[in-house]
């Protein structure tokens, strides 16, 4: 794709007239960059503005330093302004303080999806509109299309393997209606090429890894140890016999196979359920973790209320997994619930899958996809249990 | 007579307000840059002609930061700044002292409201800090219990003439008789980047062994400063090497940085007065205008509390410092919060922590300094704009509760 067709492009669905101001988030990665790029190629005034969210050491340093030089030399280029907005205490309140306790409660978070709906589309969008920004951009490779009826929704970005729909179900329409995404309708590949193309010098930097705020030589293991105590659980089979060992509860993750120090060979076995208070992991076959709905929280719908009490979706329970059918049934509490008293959040709703499907682990977020249009995001929620 | 600022420095601002970061360079330091630029290839070290015009202009530039500083030529050590400065007064005392006695049991003293530059070699080395008053001041009571305390294990004391980021002016002549009395071997600093441009540093200088200055904070060009070594004060060097500075800083001169601070140093002590007086004249009016029309505006350092002309510290409640600065930027306006980690973004102010100033209080802290070339004009507007920022931020705050 040439220059001016993604500049183009970049400006398609956006709605805002040519010149607006545009905040820009800036993480310091190619695709923010190009991003930025684009939107000051189509006329618009852009501020860049990179987000100072964790205060210890990472893998790009302190403060993630270098990233912070990257997004401010990348302005320079640009000749637009950039800021640093120190949002280090909500993202330790809002982010890492739950992962942390989610860890601990036996759930296995998704942080990036956290950051995203509080910090990036609430408290920055929130600080931008404060600042006379009617417009935030950012690099994610995700569309914002708009239906014929004048809704906009989240849809995929264009390429498949870089496709972020996942992690902005939580973008709402009235976030919509400020939003855009200038990457999105590119694959990664046009993305470096621009980049090369225009000069900016993050035109050949590494993707991103991981969770930003746990180094890759300490690992979730070393990053949670150092924040709470961690305990050794045991492993036992369907009959209750003890079968093993594991060095840490709180970082099983339900269907997880490796790690748990069980001898290969036979039939695998996998975690099928963490009790963290109990310190007891059951394992069990693959078919024992098929479950036939999941019960799910904090539903989110992209036009604010659910579009039917009883819905057709298509369900993606991971970044870049796979989608199944299911229906949602909105409000309806399992049975089960009062029974058992599991989970700290009334489920909101059930994934009643059409075939069995693994089990996901309590934590991580389903994200639903309109069959009618399945590029397309309706809204998403947290697995309850 | 009010000088100008060279044209284009202040980047197109209609009101520059952060003279205490760093103020435009004089008229006649750019000259004395540019020309030894132009003009002066030697090192001043050589033995040649061109060598011997190098010289010439760091021993008269030398001549005029003496000057300023009120101390005969010879107590001037160049350096690449006022951070340099600084750290040649706390380690360069510390390392001459462990040398002298052979044990490192010495420490640093200092207040809590120190510039980084002091506070972080201090702590590095093991030192204390002194409490201050809620309005920045030393406290006097505390700092003479910690050096009884410590006693002569204090190798130095370091207490700034003026604080870089509230104003406040420490009283130093009171703090030198308890450093006397109760620690009469250790050597006393001060850090007098920020006071150098406002007031007369003769005094200062009478009750004080170290003294720190930097060109940049008045009217000179960046990476040029000096530390003031009164005699028989024992500082080992931090650079050793080609033995420059009387062995007490090796490095070739930065001859066109140490030309601009001389020019700077006899333009800033030719019209410091007289500037202060406009200046302080300035600052009163524009606080008068903002606490007439911000009314979440409170000025931090009360009028009675002895503080430097050129900085008004603000705290204003309900708003957020980096909202405020860049909706000030935006306007055209340029002022400045606390100080800023290495990523570039805005972080808590240690010394409102030290004044007791409540965290939701200091979130909103806002320093407005003017310098040399300030305006009626630049107040006026930046007083307009602080007050049209604040409106906007009670507003989208009151909207989202």
């Amino acid at each position: 794709m040439s220059v001016e067709e993604a500049t183009a492009a970049a400006a398609v669905g956006s709605g805002a007239p040519a010149g607006g101001r545009v905040l820009v988030a800036m993480s310091g990665g190619v695709d923010s960059s190009v991003a930025a790029a684009l939107l000051v190629r189509a006329g618009y005034e852009v501020v860049g503005v990179t987000l100072r969210l964790w205060g210890g050491e990472s893998d790009s340093g302190c403060c993630s330093v270098s990233d912070v030089d990257d997004a401010r030399r990348v302005a320079q280029q640009l000749d637009i302004a950039h800021h640093v907005f120190n949002f280090a205490e909500e993202f330790d309140r809002q982010v890492v303080d739950p992962y942390v306790e989610a860890h601990l409660a036996g759930k296995v978070p998704n942080p990036c999806i956290e950051c995203n709906r509080h910090l990036k589309f609430d408290h920055l969008l929130r600080r931008a509109r404060l600042l006379g920004f009617d417009r935030l951009a950012t690099g994610h490779h995700a569309r914002v299309v708009t239906r014929p009826d004048g809704r906009r929704r989240i849809a995929r970005g264009a390429d498949a393997a870089k496709d972020q729909s996942y992690v902005l179900y939580m973008v709402g329409a009235e976030v919509l209606a400020g939003l855009m995404l200038p990457v999105g309708s590119l694959d990664k590949d046009d993305v470096r090429a621009l980049a090369a193309e225009l000069g900016l010098r993050t035109a050949a930097k590494p993707d991103s890894q991981d969770v930003c705020f746990i180094r890759s030589d300490e690992g979730r293991r070393g990053f949670l140890s150092a924040r709470a105590e961690l305990h050794p659980g045991v492993l036992v089979d369907a009959a209750g016999d003890e079968v093993g060992s594991v060095p840490a509860v709180e970082l099983v993750t339900p269907g997880q196979r490796r790690g748990l120090g069980l001898a290969g060979g036979g039939t695998h076995r996998y975690a099928v359920e963490v009790d963290v208070p109990a310190r007891r992991v059951r394992v069990g076959t693959a078919e024992e973790l098929l479950v036939a709905h999941t019960d799910v929280a904090d539903c989110v719908w992209t036009d604010g209320t659910p579009p039917a009490a009883s819905l057709p979706v298509l369900v993606q329970a991971s970044a870049h997994g796979p989608v199944h059918p299911a229906e949602v049934l909105v409000g309806v509490v399992a049975a089960d619930e009062a029974a058992t008293g599991v989970g700290d959040a009334s489920p909101s709703a059930v994934v009643r899958w059409r075939e069995p499907q693994r089990r996901v682990a309590p934590g991580q977020s389903v994200v639903f996809y309109d069959p009618a249009a399945p590029a397309e995001v309706l809204g998403g929620a947290v697995v309850a249990r | 007579m009010v000088g100008r600022a060279p044209a284009g420095s202040l980047g197109g601002m209609d009101a520059y307000l952060d003279h205490a970061a760093s103020t435009p360079l004089r008229p006649e330091a750019l000259a004395a840059v540019t020309s030894v630029s132009a003009e002066v290839c030697g090192n001043p070290t050589g033995a040649h002609g061109p060598a011997r015009r190098a010289r010439r202009v760091v021993d008269e530039a030398r001549d005029a930061v003496a000057a300023l500083c009120g101390v005969e030529a010879g107590a001037v050590v160049f350096t690449s700044g006022g951070t340099e400065a600084d750290d040649l007064a706390v380690n360069g005392v510390l390392d001459a002292v462990a040398e002298r006695t052979g044990g490192h049991d010495h420490v640093a003293v200092c207040s809590a409201v120190e510039h980084p530059a002091v506070l972080e070699p201090v702590l590095h080395r093991g030192g204390h800090t002194v409490r201050v008053d809620h309005n920045g001041r030393v406290d006097l009571d505390h700092l003479d219990a910690v050096l009884i305390e410590h006693g002569d294990r204090v190798a130095v004391v370091s207490v700034m003439a003026a604080n870089n980021e509230v104003g406040v002016v420490q009283p130093l002549e009171d703090v030198a008789r308890i450093v006397r009395r109760r620690a009469p071997d250790a050597v006393l600093h001060t850090d007098a980047v920020q006071a150098a441009a406002w007031v007369d540093l003769a005094p200062i200088v009478a009750s004080v062994d170290l003294l720190s200055v930097s060109a940049h904070k008045i009217g000179g060009p960046k990476g040029a400063g000096a530390l003031i070594v009164g005699s028989g004060v024992a500082v080992a060097p931090r650079l050793r090497g080609g033995g420059q500075e009387r062995g007490r800083r090796s490095g070739t001169h930065n001859v066109a940085g140490i030309a601009g601070f001389g020019a700077a140093a006899q333009a800033t002590l030719a019209a410091r007065a007289d500037t202060a007086a406009r200046v302080a004249a300035l600052r009163e009016r524009l606080a008068a205008a903002v606490t007439a029309t911000v009314p979440a505006a409170t000025v931090t350092v009360p009028a009675e509390v002895p503080q430097l002309p050129s900085i008004l510290h603000l705290c204003i409640e309900g708003a957020d410092s980096e909202v405020l600065l860049f909706l000030l930027d935006d306007a055209g306006v340029a002022a400045s919060a606390a100080s800023s980690c290495s990523s570039g973004a805005l972080a808590g102010s240690h010394v409102l922590a030290a004044m007791g100033v409540a965290p939701e209080r200091a979130a909103g802290a806002l320093r407005l300094s003017l310098g040399w070339p300030s305006t009626e004009a630049e107040v006026d507007h930046a007083a307009t704009v602080l007050r049209a920022a604040v409106e906007r931020t009670a507003a989208f705050g009151a909207a989202a509760s």
